[in-house]
């Protein structure tokens, strides 16, 4: 268990995280976050370029032999963080993270070194809210030529895919994993509750899909990457929570009411302490789970389960932290604030609900009703 | 000091002073003497001036050789905040004189720092010590005092001089216990036993020799004891399930006729929260191994507290009809405190403490607000006037 693994960040991971930032906050300011986000480009293609081809982030996971970083998910976690930050508009998660995870796991379909070097998006198709654990969802069926049809519902990142990862069953019940161009399927794009990260459905009307993985491998393939997945977005939950938190004391010490700073009552500063608290154990699950993943520890499972019970949650209390405490003008459209309980309460069911990965664990670690 | 070296002590001390054929105080001294009592105090103060994390290798070979040890629950005060305090202001006599019996534990330790009109306002206090000669005389009184009964020794702070602000006019010294002016009465608590006491001082003489620090400055002083403390309450390493939450879960695995939809909820919730705690921990002790030392330390026993009172709660829920029954309310003085002893009743009772003792969860609060996000201090009129204008 955790004796062995080590929980801090790398001299490597902190140069990353500080090259991440450095780019965020030049090309993904709150105000350009947030006039993007109404739009018909609710992605920015820009930013994604940058960061996943010239940073090389899309990569990251991705062995050198695939045209990868060769780093692994411990660095992928501190992406994830920084993104979370900064509720930046761009395919990380449905892209670098659960799609490449299941590519990796699934075999590449030889797509990994497109992938890794950020020139195709091939985005996982599953509902957001699939959590590990779960059957493979089977609403889409295959022929045995690769046919396929049906639809898969509430698809992070698909708006801007440009291959689907697609889950399917033939007439025998038998899984299969495909790679469907995405200018085959319509893609419909959902008014969502998070604004950064619209979720869309994907239609399939006799798209030609080709096999990726088979049987057993496409089923182990979904699992994982909704596995790594769920480990991930931790990371980007303690990132959305560092922000609001930093964002929530920053303010606090400047505004005044009744002659002083309002961060001066013991009534504020006891919740914030309280919060912070929350953050640094945040801080810990996310990393345990990023390392556990990284290293493939037989306690991954737990591990996730557990960053995501914690982590879902804290996020959005952050966020609803961040309003409460900055009063009116927390409730305004014009602050960034709101863009982050969107992202939190979205991602508080996605990939698991923090119920679902409780239920996950008392069957894990034997704590049955 | 690498690992080896001290690998090659510990075979030394073994070798010289085999523990089946030991008298135990005497192995206890030679292992102190060795300097493999606690490897990063200095040398010939019980340590070898190693890296802190050496010591796992030590108590791990020492404890399969079959070893005696301190047992150091028994003396937990005069090894967490005596030791790093004399440690750090004593005198190289103090030092030698108080360390080695410390720990070995042939002189236990007491701390007498709370009052009646002085608990989270630590620096109000009221024990009066003038100086006399060489010495200084001591009266007033001090509450919350563990192992007082048993203690040898106490690390005090008494107020030497009353027309300063209450920080400054603060000194720190050790005070004989066996002095005929130190009066122990047991004070009772909600569990029915009592493990505290209230201490009078009626006129106790302490030389200056045994003042730890300059006069006056003893607030400052007794920060390093009470950031220990809080270390040593929140810091242990613990196993997956170690603490309270192991307790519980056992109770859930072996009486699955007690399981409700409900209890079942909030015994994941809090196994999860056990488990960050135990995390943050592990990060923790990782950030200080590293000299990268977080603002942590706070932290832990925040958490440490609140979870300790939802679990000893849960499980008397659990019980049922078992959890209206306690196990003993006679009053008894305990040497050693187990907050995970006894039974479910006594445990919940006592988590009820853990919020309070070592510095409230709301000091606490303050003390994170404050140092580590950097927020205002309340406004307050007590910090410049002299402590004897404070009104009361």
């Amino acid at each position: 268990m955790s004796g062995e693994v080590d929980l801090l960040y790398s001299e490597v991971e902190e140069e990353l995280r500080a090259s991440v930032r450095a780019l965020l906050a030049r090309k993904a300011s709150a105000e350009a976050v947030l006039g993007r986000c109404e739009s018909a480009e609710p992605y920015d293609p820009a930013l994604w370029r940058a960061l996943a081809a010239d940073l090389g982030l899309a990569g990251l996971a991705v062995p050198e032999a695939d045209g990868g970083a060769g780093a692994g998910w411990r660095e992928v976690a501190v992406v994830m963080e920084e993104l979370g930050r900064s509720a930046a508009p761009v395919p990380y998660l449905g892209g670098a993270v659960l799609g490449t995870a299941a590519l990796l796991a699934a075999g590449g379909g030889g797509l990994l070194p497109d992938v890794a070097g950020g020139r195709r998006v091939a985005v996982l198709a599953v509902p957001l809210t699939s959590g590990p654990g779960a059957a493979l969802p089977a609403t889409v069926a295959a022929d045995g030529a690769g046919v396929l049809r049906g639809r898969v519902t509430s698809v992070a990142d698909a708006l801007v895919a440009d291959v689907l990862l697609v889950p399917a069953r033939d007439a025998d019940g038998v899984a299969g994993l495909y790679a469907v161009a995405a200018g085959d399927v319509e893609i419909v794009r959902r008014t969502s509750l998070d604004l950064t990260r619209p979720v869309a459905h994907v239609l399939l009307d006799g798209a030609h899909g080709q096999l990726v993985a088979a049987g057993e491998l496409a089923e182990a393939a979904v699992r994982r990457a909704l596995l790594v997945g769920a480990g991930m977005l931790a990371s980007e939950q303690l990132g959305i929570a560092e922000w609001c938190l930093a964002t929530t004391v920053a303010y606090v010490r400047e505004r005044r009411q009744f002659g002083r700073a309002v961060g001066s009552f013991q009534a504020l500063k006891h919740r914030l302490a309280d919060l912070w608290l929350e953050v640094v154990g945040a801080r810990a699950a996310a990393r345990y789970a990023a390392a556990t993943l990284a290293a493939d520890d037989p306690d991954a499972e737990v591990a996730v389960a557990v960053a995501q019970a914690y982590c879902g949650a804290l996020a959005v209390r952050a966020a609803e932290e961040c309003i409460q405490l900055h009063g009116g003008i927390g409730m305004t459209w014009e602050h960034p604030a709101h863009l982050y309980l969107k992202r939190a309460k979205a991602d508080q069911l996605a990939l698991g609900t923090p119920g679902h990965h409780r239920a996950e664990l008392g069957r894990l670690v034997g704590v049955h009703m | 000091m690498e690992q080896t070296d001290v690998r090659e002590r510990v075979a030394r001390l073994l070798a010289e002073h085999d523990p089946a054929r030991t008298d135990r105080l005497a192995f206890l001294r030679a292992r102190f003497d060795a300097g493999l009592a606690w490897v990063h105090f200095p040398v010939g103060l019980g340590g070898l001036a190693a890296p802190r994390a050496h010591q796992v290798l030590v108590d791990e070979e020492l404890a399969a050789a079959g070893a005696p040890d301190n047992d150091p629950r028994r003396i937990g005060i005069g090894l967490g905040m005596a030791a790093p305090t004399v440690l750090r202001y004593g005198t190289e006599e103090q030092q030698h004189r108080f360390l080695r019996p410390l720990w070995t534990g042939e002189e236990v330790w007491c701390q007498l720092f709370s009052e009646p009109g002085a608990g989270s306002d630590l620096a109000a206090l009221a024990t009066r010590a003038v100086r006399d000669g060489d010495g200084w005389v001591v009266n007033g009184q001090k509450v919350w005092t563990s192992s007082a009964h048993t203690a040898r020794w106490a690390i005090l702070v008494a107020r030497t001089d009353p027309d300063v602000p209450k920080h400054a006019g603060i000194t720190y010294f050790v005070c004989d216990m066996t002095d005929p002016g130190v009066e122990v009465r047991p004070l009772r608590q909600i569990t029915g036993e009592a493990e505290f006491n209230e201490v009078f001082l009626t006129d106790v003489r302490i030389p200056d020799t045994h003042r730890l620090g300059p006069v006056g400055d003893g607030w400052r002083v007794a920060q390093t004891t009470l950031n220990n403390e809080r270390v040593a309450i929140g810091g242990q390493a613990m196993p997956r399930e170690g603490g309270m939450i192991g307790v519980v879960a056992r109770t859930w695995r072996d009486h699955p006729e007690l399981r409700t939809p409900d209890l079942h909820q909030r015994l994941l919730g809090s196994w999860v929260d056990a488990e960050v705690a135990r995390l943050t921990g592990e990060r923790l002790r990782q950030q200080l191994a590293s000299g990268q030392p977080g603002p942590e330390g706070a932290a832990m026993k925040l958490s440490f507290a609140r979870l300790a009172q939802e679990l000893s709660g849960l499980e008397v829920e659990l019980l049922g009809e078992d959890g209206l029954e306690y196990d003993d309310w006679s009053m008894r003085r305990p040497e050693i405190v187990d907050f995970t002893g006894r039974e479910a009743g006594y445990r919940y009772l006592r988590a009820k403490g853990n919020s309070i003792e070592g510095g409230t969860s709301e000091i606490l609060r303050n003390i994170i607000a404050e140092r580590v996000l950097g927020l205002p201090a309340e406004p307050r009129g007590d910090k410049d006037l002299p402590w004897k204008e404070l009104p009361r």
